[in-house]
C-alpha cells in the first residue's frame, strides 16, 4: 500500500478538507457549549497535519507503526480532554469519522478511474476505522480512571473519625463495608486515637445497610487492634434487622460493648471517662 | 550481647524497646525479665513498643509469653503504645493477645499498674492485715 496516494492528497488538499471536515463536524451536533469553534478548528488542523506526516512515513493502513506515534498520542489528549469534558462516546468517536466524507470526497476528485478511488477510500476506511476505535479505547479508558478517582474520594469522603468529647471518638460508618474500605477506616481510627489520646472510640453503624460475616469479621479486627492500642470501643446503631441477622450468622462478638443508639453508647463513654451529665432546670428544682 | 534495659520504678519495671525487636533479642528479654522480677519481688511489667515499627508473629507471642510469665510471678503487665500498623499486623496475624492489658501512653499504663496493685493491696488488707502491712511498706 505504499503506492497509496492519501498522503498526497492530505498534503494538496490540506485546506479544503479542514474547511469540510469543521463544517462537517459542526453539522453532526451542536458541541460548541463545549468546545469553541476555533478549539475545534485547531485540533482538526493538528490532527490533519499528524495524519499527512504519519501517512506519507508510513503504511497508510498500519496504524500500530513507530509512524503513527504522534497521531496516537494525539488522540489520546484528545479523547481523554473529551472524556473530561463530558463528551458521549459517540460524540468522541464522531471526531475520526467525521472525516471520511471529507477526505472520501477529495479522493473522488482527485483520481480519475473508479478503480483507484475504491482502492483508495478502501484504505482511507481502514486506516480511520482505526483510528476511530483507537479513541474509543482511550475514551473509554479516562472514562474508567474517573470512576477509579471518584471510587477513591468516596472512600476518602466517607470515613470521618469525629471527637465527641475529650478522650472520645465516634466512627459513622455510612454504606457498605468492603475489604479496601474497612481498611482505611481502621487505619484512619487508629491514627486518630494516636494522635488524640482518646481511649473510648464509639463505632457507629446506623449508616451500613447489611452486615455480613465479613463485615463483622472486619468490625470485630478494628475493635481488637484498637484494644491491642489500649483504647476501648463500643459499637453503636445496631438496627434490629443487622442484631437478627447478627445472631443467625453466629458471629461472636465476644465482650464488645454494643448499643441500639449512638446516644446509649455517649452516655457509656461518659460514665467511663468519669462525666456527668446534668440538667439544669433540673439543679434549680433542688 | 545486646540488652533491652529494664528500668525499676518503685515496685515496677519499665522497658522501653528502642530497637528492633530480633528473635534472640525477645529471648534476651524474657530470661532478663523473669530475673528482674524475682530479684525485686516487683508488682508490675510495663513494657513500652511506641518506637517498635516492625512485628511478626515470634514477636507477638514473646509478648503474649512475656504478660504469661510475669503473671506467674504476681506482676501484672500492661503494653503500652502500640502503633496502628503494629496493631493492624497483629490481627491480621490473629494475634489479638487476650491476656494483655494495653494502655495508650506510659502515663496512662502507671496509672492501671497503680489501680491493680491498690486492688490486690486491698483485698490482700481484708484478708490478712499482717501481710497487707508487709506489702504497703515495700511499695
Amino acid at each position: 500500500m505504499s503506492t497509496s496516494r492519501i498522503p498526497e492528497i492530505l498534503r494538496k488538499h490540506e485546506a479544503a478538507l479542514l474547511d469540510d471536515w469543521t463544517r462537517e463536524q459542526n453539522q453532526l451536533g451542536d458541541i460548541s457549549h463545549r468546545l469553541s469553534e476555533a478549539d475545534l478548528r485547531a485540533q482538526s488542523r493538528r490532527f490533519l497535519q499528524l495524519l499527512q506526516e504519519a501517512a506519507t512515513r508510513g503504511d497508510a493502513a498500519d496504524t500500530d507503526t513507530e509512524a503513527f506515534r504522534e497521531v496516537r498520542r494525539f488522540l489520546e489528549e484528545v479523547s481523554a480532554s473529551r472524556a473530561a469534558l463530558g463528551f458521549s462516546p459517540s460524540e468522541t468517536a464522531t471526531f475520526v469519522f467525521s472525516f471520511k466524507q471529507p477526505l472520501f470526497n477529495q479522493i473522488r476528485a482527485s483520481l480519475p478511474s473508479a478503480e483507484d478511488q475504491l482502492a483508495e477510500i478502501w484504505t482511507a476506511t481502514l486506516l480511520l476505522d482505526k483510528l476511530g476505535l483507537y479513541t474509543m479505547e482511550t475514551y473509554q479508558k479516562t472514562r474508567e480512571s474517573i470512576i477509579a478517582r471518584q471510587q477513591e474520594e468516596m472512600l476518602e469522603l466517607s470515613t470521618p473519625v469525629v471527637k465527641l468529647w475529650d478522650g472520645v471518638l465516634a466512627l459513622p460508618i455510612i454504606g457498605t463495608l468492603d475489604s479496601s474500605r474497612t481498611q482505611t477506616i481502621m487505619e484512619n481510627l487508629l491514627e486518630k486515637i494516636v494522635e488524640t489520646g482518646s481511649e473510648l472510640a464509639i463505632i457507629d453503624i446506623t449508616g451500613v445497610p447489611t452486615v455480613d460475616t465479613l463485615t463483622a469479621q472486619h468490625l470485630l479486627k478494628t475493635v481488637t487492634a484498637a484494644r491491642l492500642m489500649g483504647a476501648e470501643c463500643i459499637i453503636s446503631g445496631i438496627r434490629p434487622q443487622i442484631a437478627q441477622t447478627i445472631v443467625h450468622l453466629g458471629v461472636e462478638l465476644g465482650d464488645i460493648i454494643t448499643k441500639a443508639s449512638l446516644a446509649d453508647a455517649f452516655r457509656i463513654a461518659m460514665q467511663r471517662t468519669g462525666h456527668v451529665v446534668v440538667r439544669k432546670a433540673a439543679t434549680s428544682r433542688l | 550481647m545486646e540488652h533491652i534495659p529494664i528500668l525499676r520504678m518503685g515496685s515496677f519495671l519499665l522497658i522501653t524497646v528502642q530497637v528492633d525487636m530480633h528473635d534472640r533479642l525477645a529471648l534476651q528479654l524474657q530470661d532478663d525479665l523473669t530475673e528482674r522480677i524475682v530479684q525485686h519481688g516487683s508488682h508490675g511489667v510495663l513494657i513500652d513498643i511506641s518506637a517498635l515499627e516492625v512485628v511478626d508473629s515470634f514477636i507477638g507471642r514473646m509478648l503474649g509469653n512475656i504478660a504469661s510469665m510475669s503473671r506467674v510471678l504476681d506482676a501484672q503487665t500492661v503494653v503500652v503504645g502500640m502503633r496502628p500498623a503494629v496493631a493492624i499486623t497483629l490481627v491480621e496475624l490473629g494475634m489479638s493477645l487476650p491476656g494483655i492489658r494495653t494502655a495508650l501512653t506510659v502515663e496512662r499504663g502507671m496509672e492501671i499498674l497503680r489501680g491493680d496493685v491498690e486492688n490486690s493491696m486491698q483485698e490482700l488488707e481484708a484478708e490478712e492485715p499482717e501481710r497487707a502491712a508487709d506489702g504497703s511498706s515495700e511499695v
